[in-house]
């Protein structure tokens, strides 16, 4: 099959935005050889008793929940027949395909000998292992996640007898990543039960799959609202006509929906609290950090989803996802980093190095800019002429 | 038949297994049966009451395990005076402990304990580990295979007695850290490094069976001297090395919440969702699709009807619309003959008087014409 390389728009101007990505990307490069050439410990505050720092809490466990847009927005749209969160699906499905390569670009980083990786997979199967769950499910979902992409990538290339065979698996796909997002988001949270002298009660509960599972979904869906604005204030010119209708509708679809998950995901951590009989827990200084991250980056977004939905508040809506991934960001960096070993001293906890900080920021921004490259030349925000009437 | 809650267990496990089979390998990890221990696996017994902090062990311990010579001589006790953990280079560190105020006289004197990796009957470590680089020997020791490990430090996060030390400074074949429990000594026969060189006996090599025997048997022949507890007889499901004090063990930097649960069963709830995810999902899922179809095909009919239904009543609008029109044109027309042959019949009777007029006019014209030529 013969067919011809689109062009390809690499127009780099000397913005200030850009020249900061540039700084990063020089550092983030730096920090790399260091990484590789002197061991984690030469970039790294890790140590024996905090073996999992910013790398596993922030690149991993915010990624994976971040990136939970993709099969979010897919199962409105196909499974539940939300049409009209078409045209949100591709950016969403880019999203998490990029959210999830990051992860494991990121896990390189972070593991002991990165090579190994397939390991748990191909070599040695720790099927007992939560992490051994985790490792699967983000491999076969990227995988998932690659094919459910390949259209755009297709139509960009022209090539669309195969765009044709894999738009026919849509709904399997769909159904194959809500499965495997079920089990690897839950999972997330089920590595730490392992680990309940470690693990502040407050944050420790056996439903911890569950509400990372749960967390998940708004964490998706406000993500998709964030991500939407940005993309709004920089890439509208990519955007077509149906993309710039419909995003309205998914804002305040999404904010409702969110709003209703987010007020029951506050019920079961209050369901978990009362079983474990935490209360008296709450009267500490663990207690009220835990409370701002309830009522504070829970509570407060979930309420302020529903006004925007009700007035239909395009504006607030944005309000609040922004606040609600934070609120995700904070939850799980409690969990993993905060309350992690909370019963040791101050001189044996562990603070992210300034390295690990600029990495982390660096693996992101390769992320921003691949998708900046993604959407100014495939058919991502706006549909491509040639498949414009199909679905 | 009653369900004996051990059967339950039994079954659950069954499945817990089932799960943990998925890419085709047992686990024994995951399983939910109350494990007892490797029958006739070997321990060593930790008596701190005779413990008198002297190092010797640490020292043997390194020269056993080939480590690199301490920056501080093992001679040197003052590195007693902060407490310490076990690190890359060093299995195995003994602290010392202060007795509280409040104690009577006679337990005023400090308390020495070894510490190393207490190799756990059900090992936290080798459950959370994802290429199974850990695993408890039928003998006992808890080993580690670094041709697996990818370095994860999973099972650092997973051991609750914060055992395991990881080489962050090597960039290429980074290892986790531990105490073998000698095991290629007990192969041959003889007693680990650091149990050897105990000049007090304060280490007991044995199998663990008969360790616990002896360790209930010092309780009961001196209770002043014990608390009336073996650390280790279940604590996280139990462990292969055990320990005796003469204060409560949380006196001695030894948590005592750790609870009895093992580990596999901490997790094994979450690993037995898995079966039930995967069998569940697609069939609520498609459900749904089918009830979202269900309901789009409907939304279709009615929506077809309702056009079918819009286009009735316009057309009908139409054909009275037009009817309209045609009587309103038919009229127009009509109106528009009369008009038309009024029109022309006031015409013809215009053009009859004009005519009339030009003849009138005739007959006076020759007059005129001669005037003319006159004027000419
Ligand atoms: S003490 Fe820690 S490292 Fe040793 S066997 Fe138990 S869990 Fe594993
Ligand atoms: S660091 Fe190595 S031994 Fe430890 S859990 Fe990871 S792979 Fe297993
Ligand atoms: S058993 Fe061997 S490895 Fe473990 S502390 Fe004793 S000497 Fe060291």
């Amino acid at each position: 099959m013969a067919f011809k390389l689109p062009p390809v728009s690499l127009k780099i101007e000397a913005t200030p935005g850009n020249i900061i990505t540039g700084i990063i990307l020089i550092l983030g490069f730096g920090l790399t050889v260091m990484r590789f050439y002197g061991g984690l410990g030469a970039v790294t505050n890790l140590d024996d008793t905090n073996p999992w720092g910013i790398w596993i809490g922030f690149d991993l466990l915010c990624g994976v929940a971040l990136a939970a847009g993709g099969y979010v927005t897919s199962a409105s749209c196909y499974v539940f027949g939300l049409k009209r969160y078409h045209s949100a699906v591709r950016p969403a499905i880019l999203t998490a395909f990029l959210g999830y390569a990051l992860v494991v670009f990121a896990l390189h980083y972070d593991v002991g000998r990165p090579w190994r990786l397939p390991y748990p997979i191909f070599v040695s199967p720790g099927t007992s292992s939560l992490l051994f769950e985790v490792g699967l499910c983000v491999f076969l979902y990227l995988n998932v996640l690659f094919i459910e992409f390949t259209p755009a990538a297709f139509e960009w290339l022209g090539l669309s007898k195969i765009r044709g065979i894999v738009m026919k698996m849509t709904m399997a796909l769909t159904i194959f990543g809500v499965i495997l997002s079920t089990l690897h988001q839950s999972s997330l949270g089920a590595l730490f039960l392992i680990s309940p002298s470690k693990l502040h009660p407050l944050w420790y509960s056996g439903y911890l799959p569950v509400y990372f599972f749960i967390s998940s979904m708004f964490a998706g869906m406000s993500m998709v609202i964030f991500e939407g604005s940005l993309a709004h204030r920089y890439l509208h010119d990519k955007m077509d006509e149906t993309h710039l209708k419909e995003s309205d509708g998914v804002v305040l679809g999404f904010s409702k929906a969110a709003s209703f998950i987010m007020m029951g995901y506050l019920g079961i951590k209050v369901i978990g609290l009362a079983i474990d009989n935490n209360w008296h827990y709450l009267f500490t200084g663990w207690g009220a950090w835990f409370l701002l991250e309830l009522l504070g980056f829970v509570g407060l977004p979930a309420f302020i989803y529903a006004i925007a939905a009700r007035d239909k508040n395009v504006k607030l809506a944005r309000i609040a996802s922004v606040i609600a991934v934070l609120g995700i960001v904070f939850n799980r960096l409690n969990i993993s980093i905060v309350a992690f070993n909370w019963h040791l001293p101050a001189a044996q906890r562990y603070m992210p190095s300034w390295m690990e900080i600029v990495t982390s920021v660096f693996i992101v921004t390769v992320g921003i800019t691949v998708y900046r490259f993604i959407t100014a030349n495939m058919p991502v925000l706006y549909e491509h002429p040639d498949y414009k009437h199909e679905h | 038949m009653a369900i004996t809650r051990r059967k339950f267990l039994g079954w659950m496990g069954c499945a817990a297994a089932g799960s943990a089979t998925l890419a085709g390998t047992a686990a024994y990890g995951a399983s939910n049966k109350e494990f007892k221990g490797h029958p006739g696996s070997f321990g060593v017994l930790h008596d701190t009451t005779r413990c008198i902090g002297c190092r010797k062990c640490e020292k043997a311990c390194n020269e056993v395990n080939k480590m690199p010579d301490p920056k501080v001589p093992f001679e040197d006790l003052s590195v007693l005076e902060t407490e310490r953990r076990t690190s890359v280079h060093t299995h195995t560190v003994v602290n010392r402990y202060a007795p509280s105020k409040q104690a009577s006289s006679e337990k005023q004197h400090p308390i020495f304990v070894k510490k190393q990796c207490n190799h756990c009957l059900e090992p936290a470590c080798a459950s959370a580990c994802f290429v199974k680089a850990f695993k408890k020997d039928k003998k006992g020791p808890v080993g580690y295979d670094e041709t697996l490990c990818v370095g994860c430090r999973y099972c650092m996060v997973a051991c609750p007695f914060n055992i395991p030390a990881y080489e962050y400074d090597n960039p290429l074949t980074p290892r986790v850290m531990k105490c073998t429990m000698c095991l290629p000594r007990i192969e041959e026969g003889k007693l680990p490094g650091c149990v050897e060189i105990c000049p007090r006996e304060a280490l007991v090599f044995g199998k663990r069976d008969d360790l616990i025997r002896e360790a209930r048997m010092r309780i009961q022949k001196y209770p002043d001297l014990y608390v009336d507890h073996i650390y280790g007889e279940h604590e996280m499901g139990g462990t292969s090395w055990l320990y005796l004090s003469k204060v409560p063990f949380s006196q001695i930097g030894m948590r005592e919440d750790l609870g009895t649960t093992s580990a596999p069963q901490m997790t094994a709830g979450a690993l037995s969702a898995v079966p039930i995810v995967v069998g569940l999902w697609p069939v609520l899922l498609t459900g749904i699709y089918a009830i979202s179809k269900r309901k789009d095909k409907v939304a279709e009919e009615e929506a077809q009807e309702a056009i079918a239904h819009v286009k009735e009543e316009a057309e009908t609008a139409l054909a009275s619309e037009l009817a309209k029109l045609k009587e309103k044109m038919t009229k127009e027309k009509e109106t528009a003959v009369t008009a038309a042959v009024k029109k022309a019949m006031d015409e013809a009777a215009a053009a009859a008087q004009a005519e009339e007029k030009a003849k009138t006019e005739e007959q006076k014209a020759p007059e005129a014409e001669s005037d003319v030529e006159e004027e000419k």
